[in-house]
């Protein structure tokens, strides 16, 4: 169908509900996950809490926006809409299903990390616009954070691209239906004939571990590491400022998730062949944003000097050697 | 689709397909001059601004409206690069060296060059003026349409016509590279 400007709105309104939807109630997935896994109830009113997304909405949405006395007002006021809109962005590229995607691009992969690049920027801006010493740190450490952590996982994605000799996102998907011995994550491919990986257990680990540091997640959370920064570069932001934030980072982790999804786990393609749609890639996503809660709430918080080195000496150089040696291995075989 | 097909009927010309076919080459127009409109906005924030974070978020700015008219001119991938590295990059790492280097907020500007005042004016006229009458006196002849910003056709021409440029260009990589660790390591035992 061609795009018109009808097409166009009903995407990004569809976009910003599915992302808006996520960030609610993922908040309240999180918490009780989190209240689970600490032996406490969580939020439990009204048949499991279903009302406090809505509740606390219309708290945030009500508050007073509250700008501090030294605030560079602009960058104050940007910095929550910029962490936004990106993420919103980037869900006009992904696909859903087979026919569910808003715009099908060629240059998918490089599209969604080129919008989560303005993540960066928003925490910068944040940190330095609220002039506040807990949020200069917590952005100077959540910027060098997102930098490193960038860096193998945008190796590790050409290994991927290699493999399958596309930037698109759906072909790199349907490249694995079929069933799950389809799926990048194997080391074994029956798709042509026999096909060797051995190392694709190592990229889908290697890039596992920087979607939750890209995403700000525990024990990634230098940027708003509460017992030392307050509460990281968005300590100075009150109701709706901070709220953006939040929704912000959980549609952050709706992408990686969809991200991981649609480059390791086949998309959404059955495990076993059957009945591929949608659902198999929304069961997929929440399976691995269950995960990423399970691991927030299980691991203690790293040092800032740990979060550097994992990346710069042992995830990097594995990645290259895991790019070189994927190289050789295509030309081979 | 019979429903998308009932839910054309009720709207607006405008609205489907047909009807903005035909109004999108006019509009064609009106988005690129938006797209200017904010690149050269950002260009005046990042040269105007007294503080160093607001002069970087206008660079962003002015990037965002150039990667916008790669996108506008048919050529994603370069949209894409263009916010990948500049944005993602370029800017995040002056706005981290500003933040290591902490400069005092609001400095005064230090004593203005020789081309300030009367004298700047008249040399940003005459630049002025040549780049307008060199861009109406030129005939744009337009070309064919290479590919359709494949990504593939841009890989096969970096490693095949471009191939000299793309390997200097990754010297000059290499080059920073190593002047960054030799300033870097400078004073250091281990």
């Amino acid at each position: 169908m061609d795009l018109t400007i009808f097409n166009a709105i009903i995407a990004v309104v569809i976009a910003i509900a599915f992302a808006a939807a996520n960030a609610a109630y993922l908040v309240l997935a999180e918490r009780r996950g989190a209240g689970r896994i600490q032996r406490r109830p969580g939020p439990n009113v009204n048949l499991f809490g279903i009302l406090q997304p809505p509740c606390d909405g219309i708290k945030l949405m009500t508050k007073q926006l509250v700008i501090p006395g030294g605030a560079d007002k602009a960058l104050f006021m940007v910095a929550p809409v910029l962490a936004m809109a990106p993420a919103i962005m980037s869900f006009v590229t992904i696909p859903f299903s087979d026919t569910i995607v808003a715009h099908s691009m060629d240059v998918g992969v490089l599209m969604i990390f080129a919008f989560a690049s303005f993540g960066g920027m928003a925490i910068l801006l944040a940190g330095w616009g609220s002039r506040n010493k807990y949020g200069v740190m917590a952005s100077v450490r959540a910027v060098s954070q997102n930098i490193s952590y960038e860096v193998p996982m945008l190796i590790t994605v050409i290994t991927i691209v290699m493999m399958t000799g596309s930037l698109n996102l759906h072909e790199l998907a349907s490249a694995q239906s079929g069933g799950f011995w389809n799926w990048n994550i194997f080391p074994v491919s029956l798709k042509d004939g026999f096909m060797l990986q051995p190392l694709m257990p190592v990229s889908f680990l290697i890039f596992f571990i920087c979607s939750l540091a890209e995403t700000n997640r525990a024990p990634f959370d230098l940027g708003e590491a509460e017992s030392e920064l307050v509460a990281g570069f968005h300590t100075e932001y009150g109701s709706m400022g901070f709220g953006l934030f939040f929704m912000g980072e959980y549609a952050n982790i709706v992408i990686g998730a969809s991200l991981i999804t649609i480059l390791f786990l086949g998309g959404w393609g059955c495990p076993f062949g059957l009945f591929p749609g949608v659902w198999w890639f929304l069961l997929k996503i929440y399976l691995l944003i269950f995960s990423f809660i399970w691991i927030r709430w299980t691991f203690p918080r790293t040092t800032i000097y740990g979060l550097l080195n994992l990346s710069w000496k042992i995830l990097i150089p594995i990645s290259l050697f895991n790019l070189l040696l994927t190289a050789g291995l295509l030309k081979v075989f | 689709m019979n429903l998308m097909d009932t839910l054309y009927s009720f709207l607006p010309d405008v609205l489907t397909a047909e009807g903005f076919a035909g109004i999108a080459d006019e509009a064609a127009g009106v988005v690129f001059l938006i797209m200017l409109a904010v690149t050269v906005a950002g260009g005046i924030i990042a040269c105007n601004s007294e503080r160093l974070v607001r002069a970087v978020a206008g660079l962003a700015v002015c990037f965002v409206g150039v990667a916008a008219i790669y996108y506008f001119l048919n050529s994603p991938f370069v949209a894409m690069m263009q916010i990948l590295i500049y944005i993602g990059a370029v800017c995040i790492t002056i706005a981290f060296a500003i933040m290591l280097a902490a400069p005092e907020d609001n400095k005064k500007p230090g004593p203005a060059g020789p081309l300030s005042g009367p004298l700047g004016v008249i040399t940003a006229g005459l630049v002025t003026f040549g780049m307008v009458g060199l861009a109406i006196k030129t005939q744009f002849p337009a070309m064919p349409k290479l590919n359709m910003g494949s990504v593939k056709l841009i890989g096969v021409q970096l490693l095949t016509s471009y191939s000299m440029v793309f390997e200097l260009v990754s010297i000059v990589l290499l080059i920073a590279i190593l002047g960054s660790l030799v300033i870097a390591r400078h004073g250091r035992s281990k």
